[in-house]
């Protein structure tokens, strides 16, 4: 999975390790598989299911693959490129430039797409986007969740890791869905009626999610967590990193840190916000937004509130990316 | 089912006698003290009492689900006595009826309303204060929902007398066929009948809720059945427990003199006194829904099929999840999570109105209450599922 940012952000990487390509191996038709390692011998520091890492791939070329090895194992990372003749040239030189014993500098892991907690889980995956799914499955399975993966793709021959996943984890719970066999991934009827307690994890081509997003709102909000592998706008980009909000009447400042909600944080520091559904879902908490802008998340606000953007439902909406900090009228 | 039975304990209990109705919290205590799930012999059904299981019924619409209806029988075995409203649906049906609702009422719709709902408000507050007593739900609470909300709905003054009937109908229907039930429905198809005709698209003001409702037929969201029943559904749902729901935050707050005084010197405070209010006395204490296939709840085998009669009241009190303090009433206490409007998909699309109109009377009688204090007992509601008081004698000094 390649995540495209803005050019702030591809230059500033931060904590930049270097690593040795110790195995190129193709996984699927353009698609090739990268083990990396640390240079020093050392093993890497832990992440989570949904992680990606910057990739240096020449002199002012840096990309972002999402980590598809084993949290459990940081002997190794492991990326997955599919080589895509885009204008930038990246993958190009990821397939041309990193054979094996290169040396190359890497960020750490860093998570925009987080593995909610959730009973059950829905992955679906479209061509390349199976990456960030893979290490969310190995959680989801470890911790005895009930889910399952609907990977979709032109063809058997273009899917990476679908002979593996099918050997390690049964064809029961995976539908691998190869479209010149089968047709297109039958969105419809596969996210038709809401689940409870479900949460739906995509990744994939940028017309498969604006389908998913659109089959899933009937779906309690919350429920769908997608990660763009060529992103417009990264939506989910800054988001989940943490932020500030400034509290002006009580003159407070708090960190949202990622996994916790701006009600959460603002109640642990005393301020008192009505809400009620927790979920995005009533209302209750809306709060007025002096400056900042807003990622909203909810299922109430109309899109004239959202134009505005000087009220959010502070239960689920956060800073938008790029935002660092959000003044809020509490 | 046989092993159901000894798995929960069976309690006799019968929630809708006029004793249990009248001063519901001993039983609701029994029950939770009982277990989460216990049966209930004399209807057939669950009786479900912890807050974590309520909460987990409430939010999990595919196990226990809505289409069975909120009362005791499943109306999809038999015909109703009306087709399913919203409340009586599930996915995906349940999710275009709501995404209707709300496109129209919304924390910027609601935002608008302030302006209107006020000064009838003041009027009915400032009238009151020149008294030293008088009745908090004759003269207020029953007052003022009905002057507002049929309004911001749009229908025609002529018949808004059918309304309460109406929605007394509505509700005690979730409950079984009783005597309640039956005094409710005494001149059912009247009632019905107008409701139906003001929830028709040319019955109703352009600006309204009802008309922005009929307008999403146009863009092909909802058929027009389906418009009628939500118009409907507003009607029933807006005004009988918002009533309640200012006679009952009233109830609670006229036995606090402390916590009045300090709602006096900081306002901002009312909306979480009216939450805190609404958690010890839900207007919308009971309703059922049906088990769609066998499921385990707090340790009980449910078959698909069951009915399980879903306490919010005693939820609400739930000292596992409020503390040994859960029967009194708290200021500072963070009373989100209360059920009383519901959770998940179902929950009440008009909550925010409902907190608005308490809201702008609760402030408007503290601008010009110096103290409020009962003066005399208050005469509960018989009703099958709602919680509420006929009168709320109240005596008060001006400010």
């Amino acid at each position: 999975m390649t995540i495209e940012t803005g050019p702030a952000e591809a230059s500033g990487t931060t904590g930049a390790i270097d690593a040795i390509v110790d195995r190129v191996e193709t996984v699927a038709d353009r698609v090739v598989s990268l083990v990396l390692r640390r240079a020093d011998g050392e093993p890497f520091h832990g992440w989570d299911p949904g992680s990606h890492i910057d990739v240096h791939v020449g002199d002012d070329i840096v990309r972002q693959y999402s980590l598809c090895s084993s949290p459990s194992d940081l002997s190794h990372l492991r990326i997955a490129v599919l080589y895509t003749p885009d204008s930038r040239g990246g993958s190009r030189r990821v397939h041309e430039a990193l054979v094996e014993g290169a040396p190359v500098t890497i960020s750490e892991p860093r998570n925009n797409f987080p593995l909610l907690d959730s009973r059950k889980y829905l992955f679906i995956a479209g061509g390349i986007g199976i990456t960030p799914i893979i290490p969310m499955i190995e959680a989801a399975e470890r911790d005895g969740r009930d889910w399952r993966l609907i990977y979709g793709g032109r063809s058997r021959s273009t899917m990476a890791f679908a002979r593996q996943l099918v050997e390690t984890y049964g064809a029961e719970r995976l539908t691998v869905a190869a479209e010149d066999e089968s047709g297109r991934l039958d969105l419809a009827s596969l996210l038709a009626l809401p689940r409870a307690h479900m949460l739906v994890y995509a990744c994939g081509p940028a017309g498969m999610l604006a389908a998913i997003e659109e089959f899933c709102m009937g779906w309690p909000p919350g429920a769908l967590h997608t990660e763009r592998f060529v992103a417009a706008a990264l939506d989910a980009g800054g988001s989940t990193e943490p932020f500030e909000v400034e509290l002006v009447r009580s003159g407070t400042t708090v960190t949202v840190e990622v996994g916790t909600t701006v009600l959460e944080a603002v109640e642990a520091v005393g301020a008192r916000v009505l809400s009620s559904c927790r979920t995005g879902l009533c209302g209750t908490c809306e709060t007025r937004v002096v400056s900042g802008d807003i990622e909203h998340r909810d299922a109430v606000l109309t899109e004239a509130d959202r134009d505005a953007g000087d009220v959010m439902l502070v239960c689920v909406s956060r800073a938008a990316a790029g935002c660092p900090r959000l003044v809020l009228d509490l | 089912m046989t092993k159901t039975m000894i798995d929960a304990m069976v309690l006799d209990d019968d929630p809708f006698s006029i004793e249990n109705i009248q001063d519901p919290h001993p039983l609701l205590a029994r029950l939770r003290d009982a277990g989460s799930v216990t049966w209930l012999s004399k209807y057939n059904c669950f009786a479900v009492a912890g807050h974590e299981e309520v909460y987990e019924i409430l939010t999990d619409f595919e196990t226990y689900c809505s289409s069975g209806g909120l009362g005791p029988h499943d109306i999809r075995e038999d015909e109703g006595w009306r087709p399913p409203s919203i409340l009586e649906s599930d996915p995906p049906t349940h999710t275009v009826m709501r995404r209707a609702l709300t496109g129209v009422i919304n924390p910027g719709t609601v935002r608008s309303l302030r302006g209107p709902f006020t000064p009838p408000a003041a009027e009915i507050t400032s009238a009151l204060a020149r008294l030293d007593r008088f009745d908090a739900v004759t003269d207020l609470a029953e007052q003022y929902p009905i002057r507002v909300f049929p309004d911001a709905v749009g229908i025609p003054q002529e018949g808004r007398e059918h309304l309460l009937p109406y929605g007394n109908m509505v509700f005690n229907a979730f409950g079984p066929k009783n005597a309640i039930l039956e005094e409710a429905f005494a001149e059912g198809e009247a009632h019905a009948e107008v409701v139906m005709r003001a929830c028709e698209r040319e019955s109703l003001d352009a600006d309204g809720f009802g008309a922005k409702i009929w307008d999403r037929v146009e863009d092909g969201l909802i058929s027009v059945q389906q418009a009628t029943l939500l118009v409907r559904a507003l009607l029933s749902a807006g005004i009988d427990t918002t009533i309640f729901g200012i006679g009952n935050t009233l109830s609670v707050l006229a036995r606090l003199p402390e916590v009045w005084a300090q709602l006096r010197e900081t306002p901002s405070l009312a909306k979480f006194a009216i939450d805190e209010a609404l958690r010890l006395e839900s207007p919308f204490q009971k309703y059922h829904r049906t088990v769609t296939v066998d499921t385990v709840l707090g340790g009980v085998h449910l078959p698909a099929g069951a009915k399980v009669l879903v306490f919010i009241g005693a939820a609400n009190r739930d000292p596992r999840r409020w503390g040994d303090d859960a029967d009194e009433f708290r200021l500072d206490r963070n009373s989100s999570g209360h059920l009383a409007f519901g959770m998940g998909l179902h929950q009440c699309v008009g909550q925010p109105i409902a907190r608005l109109e308490i809201e702008i009377v609760l402030q408007q009688l503290l601008e010009r209450v110096l103290t409020i204090e009962p003066a005399g007992e208050p005469v509960p509601l018989v009703h099958n599922v709602l919680r509420g008081f006929t009168s709320l004698p109240v005596a008060i000094r001006a400010a």
